[in-house]
């Protein structure tokens, strides 16, 4: 197997302002991005030879991205994988430029939650045409499983447990608080998030990623066709691109444990890999993880070897993963305070890590970064889509 | 011989103090508390959960005809009874009948199935009789009904108490009705009701059945009859010659309420549970006419000790906070929920029927190969990989532990927060689950469970049943 390492450089990034974006439409979100990414790159619609469009509830079809950017009947194609929507997308269209097919591709995902009138996110579940048997289970409930069982598995009290998880907010609100494009721009503390009310037992308010809007955007090409570009020194480069779809193990085996969820593991062995990772924590300078909840950051912590087993708490408290930590994660605030529409999440990350190795995160700027990784975890415990991207600055 | 096989009952955990009742319409309060089925109950969940403890210990591939008996079916156009047989477990190549529209039903169908065993028509025919009634708020019924249900084996082999005779008389009386449309209970006027339907009904069948078999009163062991309330009860002791402390049954209905079509049966189901070989049970039931019978009771009644029944049901019990959740879960209140979610939509009935055999018989597989337990059904073994290599196993009856849980506090308006948890099932396997009848208070890692079938909720005028976890009950 080949890889992607080095195959494919993104030569140009947009991503629209998160938030509750009542004035706009998906089609204006999408125009809001992308243009963004056509001024980064120098190119205009009329340049891009195909394009792939993450989204996952909402307009159907790749019709979306040609009727918001008026393109001239160019192929289009619509991605949906769970929360690793936006990050598939851009898988799928690396390995188009990779393969010589096309030269330059639009990527974008783009996602409004605020349209439906249902409290946090409103997915497939209910609307979708089944026996309806399976319990109402919302995003918090599915990962408040994996609190409640990673306390116990530890031998964690939940108040304990909450403590760390209530340190991992905190974090994030700090660094959105930094970031104009954050949908959440406030600082939070451990006492308003520990006293916040409960959402789904042990998770609270604060431990719950906001429910957003937003739209992000990459344009890419192959590493030698990079002189014809703006951004011709500092393109950024994709190490490596993973996937990693579960079979549903831990619904149906019994020894399945809730702390540690294998998808994670098994996309960034392959990630890892591809990109010739022997020491993530050395080797990684930031990360941007799918902290959906507090909790589900904490396991990605372990799951991606950031830090040993059960040692996620000791690590957090220790600002290991804060802005000016030795990795830091979701520098950008997080879906923690850009929320998660969901096809735009994996873009939005991908975002942050394309401004922070070319030095243009301003207050968020990591000092000389090299490796940036982006992590999306869509599904649930025992059954997830996991995306993980890795990407390095133009040799 | 032609008798009762085997027995076993059902009652809700909840119950509801008269005195709540009471205070909240500023009414006097009749002593006690009644059984409330929970939001998520209704006559064919406590059905299944009789008939599931009634045949502990059988072989369910036995049961060749089912017949359930209620005033309150969830449907009226679809039969309850190839339900309850779905989710017992029951054959598919079996008689189901419904028998509803009288308070006499549970006995009706207690008929058709002696008569059958009789004929030669079946040989072992389960009756099911359950009732969630509902009388207008603020009606003396209100305080008298509860719910409940019950399940009978008939049969000719190991019979426990054999049928000595029965007697019917029909009548066209109009006393307590229901109309089409209407959920609620209507009556005339008690001295009517009680003089010229009740006690005149009762006691001409109870001694044409006692002449017939040649009985006298004093031939009785232990009475058990149906009476809307206490005083009624004692009234009918004495009319029919019968020493209340001695040859009586105790009502129960200071503790449960009169539940109905059910009733009647469930006092047989508690004499059945202290009776001696060669007692004579009198059982008498009322509505649009009575049925009476006389049973006795065998040598064989000590083998099917040990269910829950009766007994055993009544040791569980919570109390309801308050009234106001009593109207909600009898949809007699539209209330606001904690969050805006989605309207549940229909399920898919070509989805429900697929997969029938998973959601109401609640099978899951085991890998012939690998021995794994899967829940749903599986194609594919998710731990070897064999393919179509499995054997069905039946989890509705097996007992389980919590491995982890959640509780929804956004999750609607009825039973906030909602206990979501993964059961692990004893002999293997998992499924996620509602926790129904819990405590949020005791619900922790390793809390043992057993599995209860529900109305997960109603959408297109489809009930959609399936299997929550309960706390183990006692």
């Amino acid at each position: 197997m080949a890889g992607i390492k080095d195959r494919v450089a993104i030569i140009g990034m947009g991503c629209s302002k998160f938030g509750e974006r009542w004035e706009a439409g998906h089609e204006d979100l999408l125009v809001e991005s992308c243009f963004e990414a056509f001024d980064d790159a120098g190119v205009g619609p009329e340049d891009i030879q195909a394009g792939w469009l993450g989204i996952q509830n909402g307009p159907i079809s790749g019709q979306l991205l040609a009727h918001a950017l008026k393109l001239d009947y160019i192929p289009v194609t619509r991605v949906e994988n769970f929360c690793a929507t936006g990050t598939d997308a851009l898988r799928n269209a690396c390995y188009a430029v990779a393969a010589g097919v096309y030269d330059l591709v639009l990527v974008a995902g783009v996602e409004k939650l605020k349209d439906s009138p249902y409290t946090g996110l409103v997915g497939g579940g209910p609307a979708m045409i089944n026996s309806g048997v399976t319990p109402p289970v919302p995003p918090p409930v599915q990962f408040a499983l994996a609190a409640t069982r990673y306390a116990y598995h530890y031998g964690m009290s939940i108040d304990e447990l909450k403590k760390g998880l209530a340190r991992i907010s905190v974090k994030n609100h700090h660094n959105g608080a930094l970031n104009p494009k954050a949908h959440f721009q406030r600082e939070v503390t451990l006492e308003q998030v520990l006293n916040a009310p409960i959402i789904a037992f042990p998770l609270g308010l604060f431990d719950c990623c906001g429910v957003s809007d937003g739209s992000a955007a990459a344009i890419i090409t192959r590493p030698e066709l990079t002189k014809n570009f703006k951004h011709k020194d500092d393109y950024v480069l994709v190490k490596a691109i993973s996937l990693a779809i579960g079979h549903r193990e831990g619904e149906l085996e019994d020894d399945f444990n809730f702390v540690s969820f294998t998808e994670s593991v098994k996309a960034a062995e392959m990630a890892y890999k591809e990109a010739g990772i022997k020491e993530p924590f050395k080797e990684i300078d930031h990360a941007e993880v799918h902290d959906c909840f507090s909790i589900t950051e904490n396991i990605i912590y372990e799951d991606l070897s950031f830090c040993p087993r059960g040692k996620a708490k000791e690590y957090v408290e220790a600002g290991i993963f804060d802005l000016d930590g030795e990795l830091a994660v979701n520098p950008d605030g997080g879906l923690k305070c850009f929320g998660h529409p969901i096809g735009a999440s994996g873009l939005r990350m991908i975002y942050e890590v394309y401004l922070q190795l070319q030095g243009r995160a301003g207050p968020r700027q990591r000092k000389n970064p090299t490796l940036g990784l982006t992590h999306n975890l869509g599904g649930r415990p025992g059954s997830f889509s996991c995306a993980i991207g890795i990407f390095g600055r133009a040799s | 011989m032609v008798g009762i096989t085997s027995y076993g009952a059902y009652i809700p955990l909840w119950r509801l103090s008269r005195e709540a009742i009471a205070h909240e319409w500023g009414q006097p309060s009749a002593p006690g508390e009644k059984a409330v089925a929970s939001f998520d109950e209704d006559s064919l969940t406590m059905s299944v959960a009789a008939a599931i403890d009634c045949l502990d210990g059988i072989n369910r591939d036995g049961v060749d005809s089912l017949f359930f008996a209620s005033t309150t079916s969830p449907y009226v156009e679809k039969q309850a009874a190839a339900l309850i047989a779905a989710c017992t477990d029951l054959r598919s190549d079996i008689l189901t009948a419904d028998h509803s529209n009288s308070l006499r039903a549970g006995t009706i169908a207690m008929r058709a199935a002696i008569d059958a065993v009789k004929a030669g028509t079946a040989k072992q025919a389960l009756v099911t009789a359950a009732d969630v009634r509902i009388s207008r708020p603020r009606s003396v019924m209100e305080q008298n009904l509860g719910d409940g249900g019950v399940a009978l084996l008939f049969g000719d082999t190991d019979v426990i108490a054999e049928v000595e005779g029965y007697h019917t008389v029909s009548s066209g009386i109009i006393d307590v009705w229901r109309p089409e449309g209407e959920i609620k209970i209507s009556s005339w006027e008690d001295r009517f009701n009680f003089e010229e339907g009740y006690f005149k009904a009762v006691k001409d069948a109870v001694s044409a059945c006692m002449e017939k078999c040649g009985l006298g009163p004093k031939d009785i062991s232990k009475a058990v009859y149906y009476a809307p309330d206490s005083r009624r009860y004692q009234q009918m002791a004495r009319q029919l010659g019968l020493d209340l402390k001695t040859q009586v049954q105790a009502p129960l209905l200071d503790i449960m309420g009169c539940t109905g079509t059910s009733y009647a049966l469930m006092l047989l189901v508690a004499a059945l549970e202290e009776a001696k070989p060669g007692d004579r049970i009198l059982v008498a039931n009322y509505g649009d006419g009575a049925d009476t019978f006389i049973l006795r009771v065998t040598n064989q009644i000590e083998k099917v000790r040990g269910r829950r029944g009766v007994k055993g049901n009544l040791k569980a019990k919570r109390m309801l906070s308050d009234y106001a959740t009593y109207m909600q879960w009898r949809n007699l209140v539209d209330v606001e929920p904690t969050a805006n979610r989605p309207p549940m939509l229909s399920p898919s009935a070509a989805a429900l029927q697929r997969e029938r055999d998973s959601i109401l018989r609640f099978h899951g597989v085991k890998c012939k190969s690998c021995g794994t337990v899967q829940y749903p059904k599986q194609r594919v073994c998710t731990k070897c990989r064999s393919k179509d290599n499995f054997e069905e196993v039946r989890l509705s009856d097996k007992k389980g532990k919590i491995f982890t849980y959640s509780m929804d506090y956004i999750a609607g308006s009825t039973d906030v927060p909602l206990v979501v948890t993964i059961v692990n099932f004893d002999g293997g396997g998992r499924a996620l689950l509602e926790l129904t009848d819990r405590d949020i208070n005791e619900v922790k890692i390793d809390m043992p469970v057993e599995f209860s079938l529900r109305r997960l909720y109603t959408a297109g005028g489809i009930h959609n049943y399936f299997w929550k976890a309960i706390p183990l009950r006692a």
